[in-house]
């Protein structure tokens, strides 16, 4: 991965995917791992079950909070219109992560689908298991903590 | 921190006591983070003009104060603000207003700039969420120094984009004394807010040299020749797409920092200005006989974004076609929303509904259909009564008003007060969620307590009505279909003025579901019915309509609206 760059991350699903919790877990994950980041979403009339996407971007220096067209480096959709939807906004040879990877359809049944998604993710971004983990600490209630820890460790397991 | 914690940040390191706002989005995350710091005292004001007023009624007194609200609340609070320039301030007062454009939430996109402008006070603008913070912080000491009130202005993309924030330590201030009301200073009379006026002139000179003082400039890496004027989240995107260009970033938008401007102009060949829905900024620099390139006016419409700011600049732009077949997802009324059934029958009878603005504003959208009008906040009930006045009495039969319950504590109160007063018969419908539910549930007078989580005095809406003379009052729950039929329909036949107040919590409040409900595909004709509700638990699978049990809360709208019984409850289904 090129840091020199600043990357880009786009989030898209439906109101009530836990979309702006998988990008606030990845925002302060950068946070941890030492990397400028900027984060933009928007609440309100959109939350109410309709499509909601979170952008995040981490560098040395970010400037636009929001990612310019079709450069998207790697989309997370935890549905697959928004998977669908929001495709053509990645740049050649960026990644995709949806529920059409292994076991997704399935993890995705969960509330804690999301966190998945986060784990495979993991594995494409520069930053530590302790950056991860006390990100998701801060974001996740302690209630929910453990399954959510052990849907991102079920990704993070995934062999790529 | 999103902007909007930055600006609580903010506000609580400059030692602020109080804060007022009404929730309204971008802006309800401010007054939410605030009541997390020590030593502040926070409210949900009624309405935005009223917390204009608390603000600066401690602000008279000697505290820091801070009022927030999004951008068209500041036109319900204009009254008292362009008066405050006159009055000036006692203890630091900052106003925020949060733009929408793009309306991401809004009716409408007015750049509240030009308030600062209008009413004559000074105007600061954050690029990030660190900015927020430090100016914020910065808006109290310049309302103390310079006797005025301070506008902040930020925009969605502020308010709700999230990045790294700088904290200092909160200041040291000695328990705010209250400061004896001076009466040429604060009591507008024609007399001495002739003197106000004076001083209020001299203030702004006084400020026109600050605001020099608030600009950044910036070489890029290009020849030179070319300069950009911008403010606000635009400079981002400048950076972002043109590091050739030279930038001039003025952080004080009002005043206009002149000499700067002349400056940067003068030593550069070309000049663009780069904003966001109005020619703010670009008229300044004409003011100044400065030439700026004419960039049409397409980019007023809406959010700016890098591409088109790339577009706005004459940079190479990724043109990504919309993909097709893929439409974004429209919001929708949540399953078992207590809004839903008033929309049902209100449709059936087919009268016109005057609304307001809310959730239930959703009932305006297909399949329901159902809404009429939707303006500002408490203007549909004035509405449905200037149908009756233009049309007669009769008119009021096939028109109802449709309101919230925190909408029609906000300022939905004097339109029906006005119905009863000037001897209309119109019906207005309340619906009473008993929350104020499309930015997030927020408290209100109605639901016994207050942002702090404090219990507090509700308001009964029923005695309220009747206190300002309406007799015809029906309070009804939400989930009986005929009982809603009749009750409407007897209102609007009735010559005197009715209230129905739809009285059902938000789904949302409580997620306490009963058992779900089962379409029986033996049964089912496919008619219709009840996808005609519109709820998200009604899907249309390969073999038909079905009920996600997931989705499903079971309240029962369906049931009744299917006339081949083909709905069950999932328990009696097996």
């Amino acid at each position: 991965m090129n840091i020199e760059k600043t990357q880009s991350i786009l989030f898209a699903g439906l109101g009530g995917q836990g979309i702006l919790v998988a990008s606030g877990i990845t925002a302060l994950a950068a946070f941890h791992a030492g990397y400028d980041v900027k984060q933009s979403e928007v609440h309100g009339m959109a939350q109410r079950g309709g499509s909601v996407s979170s952008q995040i971007r981490f560098g040395k220096k970010v400037h636009s909070p929001l990612i310019p067209q079709g450069t998207v480096d790697i989309l997370v959709a935890v549905h697959p219109r928004e998977s669908a939807r929001n495709r053509s906004q990645v740049r050649p040879g960026g990644v995709i992560i949806d529920p059409s990877i292994p076991n997704a359809e399935e993890e995705l049944k969960n509330k804690w689908g999301n966190l998945y998604l986060l784990g495979v993710l993991s594995h494409y971004l520069p930053f530590s298991p302790e950056a991860w983990h006390s990100a998701i600490r801060s974001v996740v209630p302690q209630k929910y903590l453990e399954v959510n820890m052990m849907a991102f460790a079920r990704g993070t397991d995934r062999i790529l | 921190m999103s902007g909007n914690e930055a600006i609580a940040r903010g506000a609580y390191e400059a030692g602020v006591r109080v804060g007022t706002a009404y929730p309204g989005t971008p802006s309800t995350e401010i007054l939410e983070n605030l009541r997390t710091y020590p030593g502040v005292n926070v409210e949900w004001s009624v309405n935005e003009k009223v917390a204009v007023e608390v603000a600066s009624g401690a602000s008279f007194s000697g505290a820091r104060a801070i009022v927030a609200m999004k951008h068209v609340g500041l036109n319900v609070a204009a009254d008292p603000l362009m008066t405050l320039a006159y009055t000036g301030v006692g203890g630091g007062m900052v106003v925020v207003t949060a733009d929408d454009p793009g309306m991401h939430s809004s009716q409408n996109e007015q750049d509240n700039r030009f308030f600062a402008r209008f009413a004559g006070i000074p105007m600061f603008e954050p690029g990030d969420s660190d900015e927020a913070r430090r100016l914020t912080r910065a808006a109290f000491d310049l309302s103390e120094r310079f006797d005025t009130p301070v506008l902040l202005r930020v925009t969605t993309r502020i308010s709700h984009s999230k990045g790294i924030v700088n904290l200092e330590e909160p200041e040291t201030r000695p328990g705010a004394q209250r400061i004896p009301l001076s009466p040429p200073k604060y009591v507008m009379l024609p007399s001495f807010a002739r003197q106000r006026a004076v001083v209020k002139l001299e203030r702004l000179s006084g400020l026109r040299r600050e605001t020099e003082k608030w600009v950044f400039s910036e070489k890029g890496t290009g020849d030179g020749k070319t300069g950009v004027i911008t403010s606000g989240v635009c400079y981002h995107y400048v950076r972002e797409v043109a590091p050739d260009l030279d930038i001039l970033r003025p952080v004080m938008t009002y005043p206009f920092p002149d000499e700067s401007v002349k400056q940067f102009a003068k030593t550069h060949e070309k000049i663009l200005v780069i904003e966001e829905l109005d020619t703010y900024l670009t008229d300044q620099v004409r003011a100044l006989g400065m030439e700026v390139q004419d960039l049409g006016s397409w980019w007023k419409l809406g959010e700016l974004d890098p591409d088109r700011v790339a577009k706005m600049l004459g940079k190479p732009v990724c043109e990504i076609p919309v993909t097709e077949g893929w439409p974004a997802a429209a919001p929708v009324m949540c399953p078992g929303c207590p809004h839903r059934s008033t929309f049902a029958v209100l449709k059936e009878l087919g009268v016109e509904a005057t609304g307001d603005i809310g959730c239930y504003t959703l009932g305006a959208l297909p399949p329901l259909n159902a809404m009429h009008t939707c303006v500002n906040m408490g203007g549909g009930v004035s509405h449905a009564f200037g149908i009756e006045k233009a049309h007669g009495p009769s008119a009021s039969e096939t028109t109802v008003a449709v309101i919230g319950d925190s909408t029609f504590l906000h300022s939905g109160i004097t339109s029906l007060l006005d119905i009863v007063y000037n001897g209309g018969t119109t019906t207005t419908i309340i619906l009473d969620n008993s929350t104020t539910a499309m930015t997030g549930r927020q408290h209100h007078p109605g639901t016994g307590f207050r942002l702090d989580g404090t219990p507090a005095p509700a308001v009964d809406l029923e005695t309220l009505c009747r206190a300002l003379g309406v007799n015809d009052i029906h309070t009804i729950g939400a989930y009986n279909l005929d009982l809603l039929r009749r009750t409407i329909k007897e209102a609007l036949a009735r010559r005197e003025p009715s209230v129905i107040i739809v009285k059902t919590p938000c789904v949302l409040l409580k997620r306490e579901h009963k058992m779900p409900y089962r379409i029986d595909r033996d049964i089912c004709s496919d008619c219709g019915s009840c996808t005609d509700l519109g709820c998200p638990a009604i899907c249309e699978g390969d073999d038909g309509k079905y009920i996600d049990p997931v989705l499903c809360v079971g309240c029962d709208l369906c049931r009744q609206v299917c006339e081949l019984e083909a709905i069950q409850v999932i328990e009696k289904a097996l």
